[in-house]
């Protein structure tokens, strides 16, 4: 178990793309880090360095006291789940866990208790005379955390590990990998696309976007406090609504509708507020009256019914802006409907118009 | 694939019947006229035969020259099977490393595949020729006198080393693809469990090519056998004298040099024999090749 550190990591490819600008880290011991972003963000990138399957370009990577950079992948005390698995297809279950361990002479006796306590943990003990392609996609996966776990590494790296399982399995073996790794307490980084992994599973978010860390932080405090819209548009689903706003020396107002008041505390003349579709309720009439909170009048475009609850898609008649607001199961409302939206001053967000980042109120 | 379905039953074998003559008249036809042959002594003249049995086969098993002719066979196979092999594998693991995507190097490795064997035999004259080969230079200046066509084991070497040569490309193109082929998490999952390079070829990758390997042996063995009589043809200049032959290039100079035509026949069903038990083990191997998931 141990630290890593990433000191302004950077990662230029020939043809000078630069996929990752600069990334700086701090993983304490035992922590859970899930880096989030959209396809082409790094992630992986970044991911791979620390793993030394990739070059660092500039900036300096330790695990534990020892600067990496120049360290073979197989000396750096890591252990990495790959989205494919990666199981040696010739070998059987108990070499593909075996296989790191006998690399490192160790000694015979030692490394059969390791193969059959992960097989224990994982319940893999059945399978462990099989080769690889008997075993279904799920057991692929615990195969490939077996794997990880036998060498008892410095830290786990996990490279999308669930995006090859079906959706039922994907969330069981979420829960798994969660519970496995607070028992172990082993420092992990998880790199996922999915929002819903990386809150769930994340002691600490990094968002990255562009080769840019966005934001870090713990999940809820991602959730409650985006520090830039693309944060905010990311993280929560449906998305949150990202609605335009006009300032000037009179104080706020909506593109779409007057349903908006306060003064233009922060001096400038456009916005983005973004209110999440779970902080809207249906009201009766528009309140107006005068706190800072948001009244917005909406038609109805379609109605999601999902089960626990429904989605509500309209957009604005002024603007033709769109919303999604969440409203209790079981309702019913028209498409063509025209409907009063009011949302709390407190869960009311607002950013920069130009560079998208969160202006604190 | 899309299946198409014929108005008439008779469409598809009329189809089929151009490659079906091709096959009756150069392979079937010839091949029973030996079985055929090979039961009777030939007048060589062509104005008579008589049937003599297994005379034929009793005669080409039971001499001295077709025992040495094979051994020498069987020797040839190995070599050039294992060193055409072998570079080829080297050739493909440095290329995949070194230069993943850069055609024009892999080209560069793969034209000789192009060469016909008769070309290939007589660049092969050319470097070892007695005056201006560079191989003859070059290994003359270690002290060793070279002889390709008198002394009989350096014409040996010089045969295989044309045949290795027109081989390599053939298995490096298979090899290449294979360990394209050779998923790239697993050999990245592979050097973080195992430091040394050396090591994870031998447990990672060549158990991978594995497939690859024993279809490219039953190819290579096949091609040392049949396929070199080009090679071993223009080496010789067709004046074979002391030096070493193939059993294919045997059933050549005893047919059309000696004018046994019986015997020569009886020969060549010798050697369709064993092209069959090859063909056998080659298709038990296809099927039962491995394809990992």
């Amino acid at each position: 178990m141990s630290t890593i550190t990433l000191d302004t990591v950077r990662k230029v490819y020939a043809g000078d793309v630069e996929a990752v600008k600069g990334v700086s880290i701090d993983i304490a011991d035992g922590e859970f880090i899930v880096l989030v972003g959209p396809s082409g963000c790094g992630k992986s990138t970044l991911l791979r360095m620390i793993a030394g399957l990739e070059d660092i370009t500039t900036g300096e990577i330790s695990i534990g006291d020892r600067v990496v950079n120049k360290v073979d992948p197989a000396d750096r005390d890591i252990a990495m789940v790959f989205q494919n698995y990666a199981l040696y297809p010739h070998m059987s279950v108990y070499n593909n866990l075996a296989y790191g361990l006998k690399n490192r002479n160790m000694d015979k006796a030692e490394i059969d208790r390791r193969v059959k306590e992960a097989a224990r943990i994982l319940e893999i003990g059945d399978y462990l005379d099989r080769k690889p392609r008997a075993l279904s996609g799920g057991q692929r996966q615990r195969v490939a955390m077996g794997r990880a776990i036998v060498r008892e590494p410095a830290a786990f790296l996990f490279d999308e590990p669930l995006s090859n399982l079906d959706a039922k399995l994907r969330v069981q073996m979420r829960v798994e990998i969660k519970r496995l790794q607070k028992g172990l307490g082993t420092t992990s980084v998880y790199v996922t696309h999915d929002q819903l992994e990386a809150m769930t599973l994340a002691d600490r978010l990094v968002v990255l976007n562009g080769g840019n860390i966005e934001q870090i932080g713990a999940p809820i405090d991602v959730y409650d406090k985006p520090a830039s819209t693309f944060v905010a548009s990311f993280i929560g689903s449906p998305a949150m609504n990202l609605l335009k706003v006009k300032g000037d020396e009179n104080g706020l107002s909506l593109v779409s509708g007057k349903g908006l008041s306060g003064a233009n505390a922060f001096g400038k003349s456009a916005y983005t507020l973004g209110i999440r579709p779970e902080h809207m309720s249906v009201v009766e009439a528009p309140k107006g009256d005068g706190n800072s909170g948001v009244d917005l009048e909406i038609k109805v475009n379609v109605l999601e019914p999902v089960g626990a609850e429904s989605y509500i898609y309209g957009e604005f008649a002024e603007s033709g802006e769109e919303i999604v607001v969440r409203v209790e199961s079981h309702s019913t409302y028209e498409p063509g409907q025209t409907l009063f939206l009011r949302a709390e001053p407190k869960d009311v967000h607002f950013f920069d118009a130009e560079t998208g980042a969160r202006i604190e109120s | 694939m899309k299946k198409v379905q014929f108005q008439s039953r008779l469409i598809p074998y009329l189809l089929l019947l151009p490659q079906l003559g091709i096959v009756g008249v150069f392979f079937l036809w010839p091949a029973a006229e030996a079985v055929r042959s090979s039961f009777y002594l030939e007048d060589p003249f062509g104005f008579g035969s008589t049937f003599v049995g297994f005379d034929n086969f009793i005669d080409t098993v039971t001499s001295t020259d077709y025992g040495r002719v094979a051994r020498f066979t069987g020797v040839f196979t190995f070599f050039v099977t294992a060193l055409s092999l072998g570079i080829a594998l080297l050739l493909a693991v440095k290329a995949d490393k070194v230069l993943r995507g850069a055609s024009s190097y892999k080209t560069l490795l793969m034209w000789v595949y192009a060469v016909a064997p008769p070309v290939a035999g007589l660049i092969g004259i050319l470097l070892f020729d007695q005056h201006v080969g560079p191989i003859v230079d070059l290994v003359a200046m270690f002290g060793w006198e070279m002889q390709v066509g008198v002394s009989y084991s350096d014409t040996a070497i010089a045969m295989v080393v044309a045949a290795v040569w027109k081989q390599v490309p053939v298995n490096f193109i298979f090899f290449l693809s294979g360990l394209q082929g050779i998923s790239k998490s697993v050999q990245e999952a592979a050097s973080i469990d195992c430091r040394s390079g050396f090591r994870r070829f031998w447990t990672v990758t060549f158990p991978l090519l594995a497939p690859t390997g024993f279809f490219l042996l039953i190819i290579n063995i096949t091609y040392a056998f049949f396929d070199t009589f080009g090679i071993i043809d223009v080496i010789l200049k067709t004046e074979p004298g002391n030096n070493p032959v193939t059993l294919v290039y045997k059933v050549y100079l005893d047919g059309f040099r000696g004018n046994d035509l019986g015997g020569s026949s009886a020969q060549s069903v010798i050697l369709m024999a064993l092209v069959f038990i090859l063909t056998i083990i080659q298709f038990r191997l296809i099927e039962r090749r491995v394809h990992y998931t």
